[in-house]
């Protein structure tokens, strides 16, 4: 390295012999300047560039309001099977958003765990939990069947075999005006106990639930 | 080198060459577009100097041994250029719209437009085409061992390139919107977040939103047409740039020249 740097001058530009110094001054007027120049370019470019990457993160962090949508009469559903109802998940994208629910009657005598007491029927989400497949309801074997890598749920959605990290999302239900009601989703870990919605392939058991955290954008 | 012999033209028919020093009558149309040529070469080089810049980039020595290997990376190259070029215009008739625009127009591009059905066959195909080249083009490089000094940043803009190519096959494979690209991306978008921590969060800002929705299409348009084809041919500057500073290797069976001439003797 050449000795430009180990040359000890004052920080003073009146010791430095600079034409037209002040008494006290430590800034040249050259660095003061190039500095002016770079922070209004900076700022200029903060200007549009944060602006975009607000536009381009923003719904990360907009939460998406809950509705309710209507799956039937109490008549069409049943303690002992699924009845598979289509509903509208993601209202404006036609066909894209929806989804299929599986929805029954409470069942005191299997659904026995004390998050379910209070609710009046089961809306079980279709959606696998691996990789966001559609499951299929298998009466004759009481069993949810994921058709792309044999994810396999028992009548509670509880995974029994294959790749899936936890059971099958479930949604609210309510009974207004004498119709069923399904409402937001929620996920579940292997005690049935309730947490914000979480993307498929994202266990909820253990440390699961901290390494994968609720967003946001969806919360319960 | 030997040349060519003369075509058997008796002397009779052929025209004296012009004596050194005088010039031969009126020019023949041949040397005035060569003089033409020349004159509007020499204006833009006297005002840019690109004569020197493109000498450098193309009159390259190479070593010894340099085989067709060596044009896997122009392969590439011209891939992702068939790609930009295919793109632009099936950009004319392409429409972004989740609710069967989007379908409807990828319907109209294959059996309606004159030449439609080649053009996005020429995107489709050359996208398969792109990914083989690339990872060829890799392979060589790590055979060759023509990752090693002084050539290792030129490695990891390669494998930027090669990131930035799979967004584009990500991106790219949800635009025609059928159930095929509607499920390979909700199934692509899933394995995004299962990435510990931020994996969630990715997976919102990829499908704008907690679900599949309105913005996800033109999202992933946005991302296919401009973000990142913007940062390939940027990074295809700088991939282009090192190697024409660094020069190539030579493959790795080729020996050292065993002349004693050349060789440094410590006396």
């Amino acid at each position: 390295m050449s000795d430009k740097h180990s040359n000890q001058q004052s920080r003073y530009t009146g010791d430095r012999l600079i034409p037209g110094s002040f008494a006290g001054e430590t800034v040249t007027r050259r660095k003061f300047m190039s500095g002016t120049a770079q922070t209004a370019g900076a700022i200029a470019a903060a200007g549009f560039t944060l602006p975009a990457l607000g536009f381009a993160f923003g719904p990360v962090f907009h939460e998406v309001p809950h509705h309710w949508s209507p799956a039937g009469p109490p008549e069409m559903f049943n303690e002992d099977n699924y009845v598979p109802i289509v509903i509208t998940l993601t209202p404006g994208v036609g066909e894209v958003g929806k989804g299929l629910v599986y929805v029954r009657k409470h069942n005191p005598k299997i659904d026995t765990d004390p998050f379910d007491k209070n609710t009046p029927y089961i809306a079980i989400s279709a959606r696998c939990v691996h990789l966001g497949c559609d499951v299929r309801w298998v009466s004759a074997a009481q069993r949810f069947v994921c058709p792309c890598h044999g994810g396999t749920y028992n009548v509670l959605g509880i995974r029994v075999a294959g790749p899936p990290p936890r059971p099958l999302d479930r949604f609210f239900t309510r009974v207004t005006n004498n119709l069923v009601e399904i409402g937001p989703r929620f996920s579940v870990n292997d005690e049935l106990r309730r947490f914000s919605p979480r993307d498929p392939g994202e266990p909820l058991d253990g440390i699961g639930q901290y390494l994968y955290p609720s967003r946001p954008s969806i919360r319960i | 080198m030997p040349k060519l012999p003369a075509p058997p033209v008796p002397s009779s028919l052929k025209s004296p060459p012009p004596r050194p020093g005088e010039s031969g009558g009126p020019a023949s149309p041949v040397d005035q577009a060569i003089a033409a040529r020349n004159s509007v070469v020499d204006w833009v080089d006297e005002r840019t100097s690109l004569t020197g810049a493109v000498r450098w980039m193309m009159f390259r020595k190479v070593p010894k041994g340099t085989n067709w290997f060596y044009t896997l990376g122009s392969a590439t190259m011209f891939a992702f250029l068939n790609q930009a070029v295919t793109g632009v215009f099936l950009a004319m008739y392409y429409r972004p719209s989740p609710a069967g625009g989007a379908y409807e127009s990828i319907r109209y591009i294959t059996n309606d437009v004159f030449l439609g059905a080649f053009v996005r066959g020429m995107h489709k195909w050359g996208a398969t085409v792109m990914v083989v080249l690339i990872f060829l083009h890799m392979a060589r490089t790590f055979f060759f061992g023509a990752y090693k000094y002084p050539r290792e940043l030129n490695w990891v803009i390669g494998v930027a390139l090669l990131i930035l190519t799979m967004v584009m096959g990500f991106t790219g494979y949800l635009l025609p919107f059928d159930e095929r690209s509607y499920w390979a991306t909700v199934v692509g978008v899933n394995i995004n977040g299962t990435g510990p921590l931020i994996g969630p969060y990715l997976s919102d800002f990829l499908r704008a939103g907690p679900e599949f929705g309105a913005d996800t299409l033109s999202r992933f348009y946005a991302i296919h047409m401009m973000l990142v084809p913007g940062a390939i041919a940027a990074l295809i500057g700088a991939h282009l740039y090192l190697v024409a500073k660094l020069g190539t290797t030579a493959p790795p069976w080729t020996k050292a020249q065993k002349n004693p001439k050349l060789r440094r003797t410590e006396a």
